[in-house]
């Protein structure tokens, strides 16, 4: 949409409004998130843990925090965390959505079904997803592994399965909410595309390819954008699922819970703010980037 | 600095606002008592406050209780605001980083001689003594036993009235008690296996010492267990696990659990747990000392300490100061005893005959006369320590020298962090 | 002009739906159930019921005694509503429920009105700063809550907030998550509409009220159901800015049933699945508006 000159004025009318209607958010954005960070990002220069007592100590912080290998642990294990949750959940919620779409008998009852473990809470989810990976005769998986002819896996006992054991309640639990976006974003798509495609004599898979996945690009964006920052953020299922400890040997740990652990427990709140500037960077970088590659072509 | 000068405004203001807030000057003095949410904690200090208003008419206790998971944020957040308590309950563990963070006042020596304290109170409460002043007292304690469920040791063969006593004969009554599927599935445990739980401490303050060694040097500021005794303790311990099999890491989640199915044999816990296991239905449990070796007993004492805090001054101080002494009267302790399970501090309620030989408590208070309770820097990060400890050699066979070795190294690092700052 | 669009189920069939209003139950791409088809709805059910299992565990457990709730048995030998006498008889389940219904709906009815204005003023204005704007709202997504507490905490308790369901609800009112969302089903509105909005004498803000705002009612459900829940569910904030036990928010208050040794597993269990309830219900109530209309969003890139 193109204005010249003479709408100018009207533009600038336009401007006036929309400032308008942005200055109570905006005062609220500023002093209830964007002064707190400032706050977080002086405080990664100091040695506060708590009380009065905060002296200025320059980039010590972030110079511990690099040499910190539980930090590159934490690192990896966040973006490990990224790697494997967000492909794993949009493929898994795109498939689900894109058959339950074509479904008509049962579909609401279908799609209350796939919602409702977003309804639930953490702490008692973890509870039960713990009890399912108990070894046999307890653990409902390891006797379905088992009674299948596989042999019995540790899950949560192991340096390499606990974290995708952790990560399969997370993805389990967030899927609803992807699966019910993809639902209304495919219904969105007019169906002229379809009979149009249907015309040209072509099949399932052209058509998944060529018409609707391209149309679905604003509903896989925001999906991505936001799984990621979702995932890059885990902490609930974590801290349920390994009393807190992120286990076993920091296997599990993700940033978010080194930074609650920096905090809470030892209360070194400098060293904790410089954490979270750690992960805010990171956030948006990632955030940006998928952003300009997704929005671009 | 702006932040002191903004705190010192504070509580001016907040004494200002209080004496005004009661009308008169000092008619009323309401101050804050503050624990975490326990069902009989609570209902103990419910009484208790209501005794004490009634004997000091001048002073009301508003007391309130916290989510256990989250005690220590809010404090955290409330005191160094201004807010919270004036009298706050803490695990003897958090002391060193209550001070370090201006948090506690010294008790005032004219009403908490260090004398009196250390003549009426186990010698474990010495250790809130800090640069001579003592900054917090219990009113109670606890300790450590042996837990064992009687049906299972009848069905095993064993005399359900006859726990083991020694650490030998512990391993020979487990492997009776543990029963395992045809295809070697864990069924049930002979004991506990839990580091997450109350076995770094037995490891640290029994086992270590029972094999010849200390956790820590006499200064408390070195770790002393990468030595061939703590090796050997460490070996010990873990060969529960691989050797005789006779536990299993993450058995039903944890070993409390574990215990309270009726699926382990034994376990080693803390009289806080006694509760828990009378509200079970049908778990017929006995309680004995820890098993001693070598005719070596030794026993792992934990307790939870009320002090007051930076907040407190002029009439409040006063009051929590009355408030403090009468939750440290032998009636509160006797009180406490009954209603919470906790072994009274004072020696001499706690070694009341009537206590000393009760089925349920005498093992515990038995053990207080043998205890030792760590100086710990940060119980949850060296309970991890431990933790990880035992999981390097059972996840990733490990030797189990290297892995002491390493865990000696890292909570060095922890007591050095707090020592040296 | 209504955006209620054509009767559920009464589309002709061959008609191109009207991009600003879109029928609601699920596409006839797919004409009849053939036996591929039912094949997959077959799958699809077994899915879904996989999906509901540890729910279904957990609704068990809280029927369950004690000493059963370490079985993994569905059905619990000694069924008991003890756990359910005790949660509503312990002092305060009623009132957490209350404190957390009421801050949820005040909390989601401020994030429906200021994030679809600022949404809509990101989507249809343009003026310098903008995208600016837009990043900076969406870049407090990124900012984990727990550093901000601490801040807020201050904050609070200089204005006296502490203890009050206004200290309880500040942080949320405003998110960055909905105003993203509502940006970009606005953007999906043909600016024709609006025009002829402002042609027929309307002001910016009837433009938006009357105009915009019900072109897009099923965002606004999809928007108010996940900021109701994400409220319902929100712990660390409610537990640092209340002390009063009557305000207690329900995380808040189940979390009481964890202590420093044990948790009462079966009284969780019973909290959890009395929590879900009202967010069920929500969802069950919008779930109709939320796949109809979120498609705004994929109409416009």
């Amino acid at each position: 949409m193109i204005r010249r000159l003479e709408d100018m004025t009207l533009g600038q009318r336009r401007a006036i409004w929309a400032w308008g209607f942005l200055a109570l958010p905006v005062v609220f954005y500023v002093s209830i998130r964007f002064y707190p960070t400032l706050e977080a990002f002086r405080a990664s220069f100091t040695n506060w843990n708590i009380v009065g007592r905060m002296e200025y100590i320059g980039v010590a912080n972030y110079v511990r925090l690099a040499h910190d290998p539980a930090f590159w642990k934490v690192i990896g294990n966040t973006f490990t965390y990224l790697g494997l949750g967000v492909p794993i959940s949009m493929l898994l919620s795109f498939v689900i959505a894109y058959h339950l779409d074509r479904v008509r008998f049962g579909h609401g009852l279908l799609r209350a079904l796939y919602f409702i473990p977003h309804l639930t809470t953490a702490v008692a989810m973890a509870w039960v997803w713990r009890w399912f990976y108990q070894p046999p005769p307890i653990g409902a998986f390891n006797v379905w592994l088992t009674t299948l002819g596989f042999g019995q896996m540790p899950f949560l006992r192991s340096t390499t399965q606990a974290l995708p054991a952790v990560l399969a309640p997370a993805i389990w639990a967030g899927i609803g909410f992807q699966i019910v976006i993809f639902l209304a974003g495919l219904k969105a798509i007019p169906r002229t595309y379809y009979e149009a495609a249907a015309i040209d004599g072509a099949g399932a898979w052209r058509v998944l390819f060529e018409v609707t996945l391209p149309l679905l690009r604003p509903t896989i964006v925001f999906l991505v954008v936001t799984s990621s920052i979702a995932y890059l953020r885990i902490f609930d299922y974590v801290y349920a699922m390994t009393n807190g400890q992120g286990g076993p040997l920091d296997t599990t740990k993700p940033l978010v819970l080194k930074i609650f652990e920096t905090a809470f427990t030892h209360f070194e709140m400098g060293y904790a703010a410089t954490q979270t500037i750690v992960l805010f960077v990171i956030l948006l970088a990632i955030s940006l980037l998928q952003l300009k590659l997704l929005r671009s072509r | 600095m702006a932040m002191k000068a903004g705190k010192m405004g504070f509580w001016l203001g907040a004494i200002l606002a209080a004496l005004l807030a009661t009308g008169t000057a000092r008619a009323q003095v309401e101050i804050e008592y503050w624990q975490y949410t326990f069902a009989q904690r609570v209902q103990a200090i419910d009484e208790l406050i209501k005794r004490f208003e009634a004997a000091n008419p001048g002073i009301k206790v508003k007391h309130t209780h916290v989510p256990y998971d989250d005690f220590r944020v809010k404090i955290a957040a409330a005191i160094p605001a201004g807010q919270g308590p004036d009298v706050v309950q803490l695990f003897y563990g958090w002391l060193q980083d209550y001070l370090k963070a201006g948090l506690l006042q010294p008790l005032p020596a004219s009403d908490f001689s260090a004398v009196e304290i250390e003549r009426e109170f186990f010698p474990i409460v010495q250790q809130m003594k800090v640069d001579g002043k003592y900054y917090a007292v219990p009113t109670a304690v606890r300790s450590l036993a042996l837990f064992w469920n009687k049906a299972l040791f009848k069905e095993a063969g064993l005399d359900p009235n006859r726990p083991p006593a020694t650490l030998d004969e512990l391993v020979d009554y487990a492997s009776k008690l543990t029963k395992r599927s045809p295809n070697g599935d864990l069924l049930q445990e002979g004991l506990t296996i839990d580091m997450g739980g109350q076995d770094h401490h037995w490891l640290r303050e029994v086992l270590i010492r029972q094999y010849g060694g200390v956790p820590y040097s006499a200064d408390k500021k070195s770790v002393a267990y990468n030595t061939d005794a703590g090796v050997a303790a460490t070996q010990w311990y873990i060969d529960l696990v691989s050797k005789q099999k006779v536990g299993q890491i993450g058995f039903l989640t944890d070993g409390v659990t574990a215990f309270r199915s009726g699926k382990a044999g034994m376990t080693i816990d803390g009289s806080f747990r006694l509760g828990a296991l009378d509200n079970q239905k049908g778990l017929d449990y006995g309680v004995a000392e820890l098993p001693a070796r070598n005719n070596i007993k030794s026993n792992f004492a934990s307790y939870w300490v009320n002090g007051i805090t930076t907040k407190a001054t002029g009439a409040k101080l006063d009051a929590s100061v009355k408030f403090l002494r009468f939750l440290t009267t032998p009636e509160a302790m006797e009180l406490w005893l009954t209603t919470v399970g906790e072994l009274p501090a004072r020696r001499s309620v706690a070694e009341k005959d009537a206590n000393k030989n009760h089925v349920k408590y005498g093992p515990f208070i038995r053990g207080l006369s043998y205890s030792y309770a760590t100086d710990f820097v940060n119980e949850s990060a060296q309970r991890k320590v431990m933790m990880d400890m035992v999981d390097k050699v059972v996840l990733k066979n490990m030797p189990t020298k290297q892995a002491v070795a390493e865990a000696a190294v890292e909570e060095q690092k922890l007591l050095d962090g707090f020592y040296k700052k | 002009m209504s955006a209620a669009g054509p009767p559920q189920g009464a589309r002709p069939p061959g008609r191109v739906r009207r991009a600003a209003t879109l029928g609601g139950e699920p596409s006839t791409r797919t004409r009849t159930m053939a036996p591929g088809n039912i094949a997959v709805w077959t799958l699809l059910l077994l899915g879904g019921i996989v999906m509901v299992m540890p729910f279904v565990y957990m609704l068990a457990a809280s029927f369950k005694f004690n000493h059963e709730i370490y079985e993994l048995s569905l059905l619990p030998r000694e069924a008991t509503l003890d756990n359910y006498r005790r949660l509503f008889e312990r002092s305060g389940f009623p009132r957490w429920f209350g404190n957390s219904l009421l801050i949820a709906t005040v909390t989601t009815a401020s994030v429906l009105f200021f994030d679809s204005l600022v949404g809509y003023t990101l989507a249809k204005f343009r003026f310098r700063g903008r995208y600016l704007v837009f990043i900076a709202i969406l870049s407090t997504l990124m900012i984990p809550t727990e550093m901000l507490v601490l801040p807020w905490y201050s904050m609070a308790r200089n204005f006296g907030w502490l203890d009050t369901y206004w200290g309880v609800a500040f942080p949320g009112l405003m998110t960055g998550f909905g105003t993203f969302l509502m940006k970009q089903f606005f953007e999906g509105i043909p600016d024709d509409l609006l025009d002829a909005g402002r042609l027929d004498g309307l002001n910016e803000f009837q433009v938006w009220w009357q105009v915009a705002l019900p072109l897009v009612t099923p965002a606004l459900s999809a928007l108010a159901i996940f900021t109701f829940l994400g409220n319902w569910t929100a712990f660390l904030w409610p537990l640092i800015a209340i002390t009063d036990r009557n305000l207690y928010t329900l995380p808040v208050g189940l979390a009481s049933f964890s202590g420093e040794f044990q948790t009462e597993w079966e009284m969780v269990m019973t909290g959890a699945s009395v929590a879900t309830i009202p967010t069920i219900l929500v969802f069950l109530l919008l779930q109709r508006y939320i796949i109809r209309g979120i498609s705004l969003a994929g109409l416009k890139a």
